[in-house]
């Protein structure tokens, strides 16, 4: 870890020195080792070692801080060249944003593809540079294995040595992986300028240890009233913080629905069973057949509700009945659910005649 | 089954939303040609089966339906060519998805019924009310608030 | 003094709640929660601190308080029942105490919130000393003493027995009424208690938040701080989600809410988050038009808006659980730092 950082802080120093980016989207580091936060450098000197970080705890999407930052820069372009027609000059002397240096994991790539497709984002505004994961370590698995007073993390290869003020331990790297980590697609950058990977895996190798359709199928060979009390279990610790939606880098409305006063379903608590279960459906068909299940959903949440069966559910029905897809494998994809098959389609019935639970 | 009080029957409350261009002209038809269904069916007339938004299906049993069809033209007559193709995937998922909830299954319904199908119409309603019927009141998916 | 050894807890549980509602916490659905004592819960004496707070035991995430109707051409009101008053809250950590205190000088100034008023008068708030505090805790930057909370009674837990002290009336009164669950503790114990606060004032004095300091914060530095450009830095990271405002133990803003249920109208409120775009929204639009409006909004309220009135307490209590949760872990610690207030 210690050998990439260093080469990612030497190439974006580089790309910023020449002018080739305007700024870098980066990981700063935190007051302890494990909360890295997604930033923005725009000087090459405030790319340091120890200020910019990439640890095991690495575990955001910057695809999503993309969207922002690029239209941040488009408005300050326009306001610019608002001003300087006002002041007589020539609008089209005031530069153009320049490119934004992003370092994305192979899954966040699949985030961007999906973000390309969509027109969120304008590919000439971004230098994507493909930085290796061998899997982002779940911090909360950790304190649940009993850290506590964490006050350093060592990244020893397979084993995470972790000092706390009550001692030390030792955590097998495999146990302690983001729930998205432990079922990773491939360790393959489906969209990169360049990719920074000192050591790469042979191709084909580096998923995930788990099937990451296990859970699902878990819930589906249980009987409705097992499955009804399951998601109202998980479902009723809701605190409807909207992390869930707001880390999502497939929600990208510049207005949601459940924010809409007009939509009739806005609403800042879930007053009953019913909205918990209402905001959760929604929010799953919303980003059906373009979630590239990049596990942000569950990650963020406070409460631990795994929401990444909801949206691989929808994966997996995708998959079933339409054919094998996976949201963000290129760009210019056509989704599933903005396409269709006149002939083959299944009808909804289907779900009836499934039978069994 | 819950039977209320005064030991009526239990009348369960359908929502059927219908296509404007198919379904809804066999309801008409079903009703010019005096075909009886049940009155409970409350009709709701959408410009294509594609208008209708997963949202509706849920909104409607949050408000109190017992169980929600959903009609459209027979695929490949879509008034607007290809609409009910759209329509009849987001549905297979959403029923999917409420499955997988855990409600019952048997409570969403997709029927496609052309405007020369009054008696298909009255068929296919009366069906599913059975169908509602024998399941009793819907308490898996409706808002509390609702049902005072 | 008072003590009971920890297996003679639930006895003890028991017989508050005959006569009140006894809420604490307790490992439920796999994470530890302030719950409402029934038969067969055991208190989940080594959770530091659960991922909500209890403020909701007061201040509930949404409560129905009216209900109107129509009738012919008439308008009519249905209020709603004031909630009980007077339950126990046990297990209350001195950051969420002082939590308490914060949403004190809210909702029972003038005027009166009375939903508030109503669960929060008579209440009994049994605090328990935190021996094994997390790297994310820093409650003594805010005064509090973590090792001898406030509260009506405070407890400490040493080997197998629970130590009880008076704090308040109303703690004495409380301990009374239980009198003879309890025995007295013994000179030897007073001295062991002490050993133990010892002990561990000493492993927060290790604690990587140790020296953080509220420095350079306070009721006056509004026009210093308010247009500082490192507000924006700051705020970059921030995902406008409403984690930190919803497990925070101090976060007091509501929304108030029509639902029609297709007989009558039910207004509810419910608690609402500076961090969501539509916070505070009106008819020209919000107020607060960025994310580092809003995010500036949580914190300038916490550490300058809220001690101007009220005499210079923070409404932060530094239980850290922010700093757990943060998505993105932007938080009030890195905002204070930022500002300098890492050196003592």
């Amino acid at each position: 870890m210690q050998e990439i950082t260093g080469l990612m802080v030497k190439r974006a120093k580089e790309l910023l020195e020449a002018g080739e980016v305007q700024r870098v989207i980066g990981w700063t580091t935190g007051d302890f080792c494990y909360d890295v936060t997604p930033a923005v450098f725009t000087k090459a000197e405030d790319l340091e070692e120890g200020k910019f970080v990439y640890n095991s705890f690495c575990g955001s999407n910057l695809s999503k801080y993309l969207i922002q930052t690029l239209r941040n820069d488009i408005n300050a372009v326009n306001t610019a060249k608002a001003m300087a027609a006002r002041k007589g000059e020539n609008p089209d002397d005031i530069p153009g944003p320049g490119k934004t240096l992003v370092f994305l994991k192979p899954c966040d790539t699949y985030s961007f593809n999906q973000l390309l497709t969509e027109h969120r984002i304008d590919k000439s505004l971004v230098y994507v540079i493909g930085v290796a994961c061998r899997g982002m370590a779940d911090i909360e698995k950790i304190k649940l294995m009993g850290a506590s007073g964490i006050t350093k993390v060592i990244d020893a290869g397979d084993k995470l040595e972790v000092k706390t003020i009550y001692g030390d331990k030792s955590f097998d790297k495999k146990d302690v992986l983001l729930e998205k980590c432990a079922c990773c697609k491939g360790k393959e950058h489906k969209y990169a300028d360049e990719v920074i990977d000192p050591e790469p895996l042979p191709e084909g190798e580096g998923k995930g240890p788990m099937d990451r359709m296990a859970g699902v199928t878990m819930l589906e060979e249980m009987t409705a009233e097992e499955r009804y009390a399951f998601w109202n279990d998980q479902l009723s610790r809701c605190i409807k913080c909207y992390a869930c939606r707001n880390a999502c880098p497939a929600c990208t409305c510049m207005k949601c629905v459940f924010d809409n006063p007009r939509s009739g379903v806005d609403s800042k608590a879930n007053v009953t069973e019913f909205e918990e279960k209402m905001y959760h459906i929604i929010r799953a068909f919303h980003v059906a057949g373009r979630c590239t299940d990049c596990g942000e959903c569950s990650r963020v949440c406070p409460q631990g509700i795994p929401l990444h069966l909801l949206n691989r559910k929808f994966i997996k029905d995708i998959n079933e009945f339409y054919g094998d897809y996976q949201a963000g494998e290129a760009e210019g994809q056509r989704a599933p659910l903005v396409n269709f098959d006149a002939e083959n389609d299944v009808e909804p019935s289907i779900v009836n005649e499934k039978g069994g639970n | 089954m819950q039977v209320n009080e005064n030991s009526k029957e239990f009348k369960p409350l359908i929502v059927a939303f219908c296509c404007n261009w198919c379904s809804y002209a066999g309801a008409d038809l079903a009703g010019t040609s005096r075909l009886s269904y049940p009155a409970d069916v409350k009709i709701i007339r959408v410009p294509c089966s594609c208008r209708v938004n997963p949202m509706f299906i849920l909104k409607a049993f949050e408000k109190g339906a017992d169980g929600v069809i959903m009609c459209g033209c027979h695929p490949g007559d879509c008034h607007y060519t290809t609409g009910n193709y759209y329509a009849r995937r987001r549905m297979t998922l959403l029923f999917s998805m409420l499955d997988y909830l855990g409600v019952d299954k048997e409570r969403v319904r997709v029927e496609w019924v052309s405007a020369a199908e009054g008696q298909r119409f009255a068929m296919v309603m009366n069906d599913f009310a059975k169908k509602i019927t024998e399941l009793g009141e819907n308490v898996k998916l409706g808002d509390i608030r609702c049902k005072k | 003094m008072k003590k009971i050894a920890l297996s003679k807890l639930n006895e003890l549980f028991a017989a508050i709640a005959k006569d009140t509602e006894l809420h604490l916490p307790v490992n439920f659905k796999g994470e530890t929660v302030f719950k409402k004592w029934t038969e067969g819960d055991n208190y989940a004496k080594d959770s530091l601190k659960t991922v909500k707070s209890p403020k909701d035991l007061f201040f509930p995430q949404n409560e129905n308080i009216s209900n109107f109707r129509k009738e012919g051409n008439k308008f009519i009101i249905d209020p709603v029942e004031l909630p009980k008053s007077g339950i126990v809250v046990f297990g209350v950590r001195g950051c969420d105490e002082q939590s308490f205190r914060v949403l004190d000088n809210v909702f029972l100034a003038e005027p009166v919130d009375t939903f508030y008023e109503a669960r929060r008068k008579n209440s009994v708030i049994i605090t328990a000393a935190c021996t094994k505090p997390s790297e994310s805790c820093f409650c003594k930057t805010f005064g509090i003493d973590p090792t001898d909370p406030a509260g009506d009674v405070t407890t400490w837990i040493v080997d197998d027995n629970m130590f009880f002290a008076v704090k308040t009336e109303k703690g004495e009164a409380f301990l009374a009424k239980y009198a003879d669950i309890f025995t007295e503790a013994e000179e030897d114990d007073t001295y062991r208690v002490e050993n133990v606060k010892y002990l561990a004032n000493q492993i927060f004095a290790k604690l990587p938040l140790a020296d953080l300091t509220t420095e350079g914060w306070g009721g006056d530095k509004t026009d210093e701080k308010f247009d500082d450009p490192k507000w924006q830095d700051l705020s970059t990271a921030c995902l406008g989600c409403g984690t930190c405002t919803f497990v925070c133990p101090t976060c007091q803003c509501y929304d108030i809410r029509d639902y029609n249920t297709g007989n009558q109208i039910q207004r509810s409120r419910c608690w609402d988050s500076c961090m969501y775009k539509d916070f505070t929204m009106c008819a020209h639009g919000t107020a607060r038009p960025t994310q580092k409006e809003r995010y500036r909004q949580r914190f300038m309220h916490k550490l300058v808006y809220y001690p101007a009135n009220n005499d210079g307490m923070f409404s932060c209590v530094g239980c850290g659980r922010c700093v757990d949760k943060c998505p993105v872990q932007t938080n009030i610690v890195k905002v204070i730092k930022a500002f300098g207030g890492d050196k003592k």
